[in-house]
């Protein structure tokens, strides 16, 4: 049993550290595939990474029903620290889910599991949040889309390894899709659904 | 004792974190209109209360707000906003374009062209370019999902109809992404270019008619028009009375009772900007001339 003692701390400065965090999030939602940093300091309960746990903070409350993939709902750490700072509800039916928290994305379940939107209220999806190996290492993903000029060059070590295929769905179903933020450590990548993959190397 | 004091930016941070959530969707999906949950702000409604809570929900310590109306730094609206942010907020405030890191406008954008890390948030009356064309949300709402923008066509073709070219001047219609048709607010058509391939990252907030949409930075953006009447701007024919620029959209300024007028830029920045590098208009009347402008 966990004590409100033991428990990892939220933010040091509430209001800044969310304000910060946010700008580093539609930072990185406006200019698609560019790697951003969340300069916040924040405690991590097991399994959640600094990047995670910061977005966690900013963007959900009791308003935002949270899905956890097996790794995060291995222990009731994250959940009850989830609960205890944000006040944010967690539900076993990810298509109702606000935002995903994905600790073991290699087995992140079909796309299909999750909120897309009505096409007269594509906003009501869910938002993905995938712990990734590495954003700024691997294999190398050339994008296009809005918010970015030309091409854009993420390196990414991803897995699945066929994210992007998987996310292609978002053409097809768009204005209705799933939006997507990876997370490495502190840095965050956003991946919306008007993001398209050009060709993917190694 | 303790003075009261309010939350950074006014807002409380619940009611953030809903307008955060409905900004990021907003820039996920292009010039859709999302709802939000609008607040009573300690302003009427038509004095901005949208793009005031988009920029107290976005607004840092570190940012530089900007604040315009109808191009103006130093109107009554301008002066208020940057004055509320800068006691609820302590942030710094510039009249500078370049200098801004937020830009919070009413109805124009600026003439000096936009970077990338800039904000720009307009304050939007009425979000739904379908709404005097169809005043039901429910049918708005499946005429977005369906795409189906036709009786906006018809609205142009109707002025084509009546007055022999596209009659509409302010709100112009575009379509952003390919996908959705959106309402610039009322700028003047002349800045409708501006928004395509911004650099910038534009946000917009309807307070009264609780939405937010967005225009994520280098996004198309297209005025509708006709291959046959193809988008035009308009500005008036005559140089800026006070800078000599002959390509900034102008006001026209009532000198006298007997009908004498001047002409000079709406951006009283980028006015500014060029008197101090040197550049003089003639500071005299000029006679009332539109001219298309390209």
């Amino acid at each position: 049993m966990t004590t409100i003692a033991e428990m990892p701390a939220g933010f040091a400065d509430k209001v800044l550290s969310a304000q910060s965090t946010f700008r580093s999030v539609m930072d990185a939602m406006a200019r698609p595939g560019s790697v951003q940093r969340v300069a916040a300091s924040v405690g991590t309960p097991a399994g959640m990474m600094r990047g995670a746990a910061a977005i966690a903070l900013t963007l959900f409350d009791h308003d935002t029903p949270i899905w956890l993939d097996a790794a995060m709902s291995a222990t009731p750490d994250v959940a009850r620290w989830l609960k205890f700072h944000a006040s944010a509800p967690v539900v076993t039916d990810s298509a109702i889910a606000s935002f995903a928290l994905i600790g073991d994305a290699a087995n992140l379940p079909a796309l299909e599991r999750f909120a897309f939107g009505s096409s007269e209220y594509p906003d009501r999806s869910t938002t993905l949040i995938l712990q990734v190996d590495s954003l700024t290492q691997g294999p190398a993903f050339e994008l296009k889309g809005p918010g970015i000029d030309g091409s854009a060059l993420l390196q990414a070590m991803i897995k699945p390894r066929d994210l992007f295929q998987r996310l292609s769905i978002n053409e097809a179903l768009f204005p209705r899709g799933i939006d997507v933020v990876l997370v490495h450590d502190d840095n965050i990548v956003a991946i919306p659904r008007t993001t398209r993959l050009i060709a993917s190397g190694v | 004792m303790n003075a009261p004091t309010y939350n950074f930016a006014y807002l409380d941070e619940q009611t953030k974190r809903m307008i955060r959530r409905a900004i990021l969707k907003a820039i996920a999906i292009p010039g859709y209109q999302v709802p939000f949950a609008s607040r009573e702000m300690p302003m009427p409604y038509g004095w901005g209360t949208g793009g005031v809570q988009v920029t107290a929900a976005i607004l840092g310590p570190d940012d530089v707000l900007k604040v315009i109306d109808q191009g103006s730094d130093d109107t009554t609206n301008a002066i208020s906003i940057r004055k509320f942010f800068g006691k609820t907020a302590g942030v710094a405030t510039t009249t500078s374009t370049t200098d801004a890191t937020v830009i919070q406008t009413r109805h124009r954008i600026p003439e000096a062209s936009l970077h990338a890390g800039q904000v720009l948030v307009y304050q939007v009356p009425i979000p739904e370019p379908l709404r005097f064309l169809e005043p039901r949300e429910t049918e708005t709402r499946r005429m977005h999902a369906l795409a189906e923008y036709g009786l906006m066509h018809v609205k142009l073709y109707e002025d084509i109809a009546r007055f022999g070219h596209i009659a509409t001047a302010y709100a112009y219609p575009v379509k952003v992404n390919a996908r959705y048709l959106m309402d610039p607010s009322p700028t003047p058509k002349f800045d409708n270019p501006k928004m395509d391939n911004c650099a910038a990252l534009q946000l917009f907030g309807a307070g009264r008619e609780k939405r937010i949409y967005a225009i994520p930075p280098y996004t198309t953006v297209v005025s509708l028009d006709f291959e046959d009447h193809p988008f035009t701007r308009y500005r008036f024919d005559a140089p800026c009375a006070l800078c000599g620029a002959d390509n900034s959209y102008l006001d026209e300024i009532v000198t006298d009772d007997k009908g004498g007028r001047m002409f000079v830029c709406s951006d009283t920045d980028f006015c500014e900007q060029r008197q101090a590098a040197g550049h003089h208009g003639t500071e005299s009347a000029a006679p009332h001339k539109e001219k298309a402008h390209v």
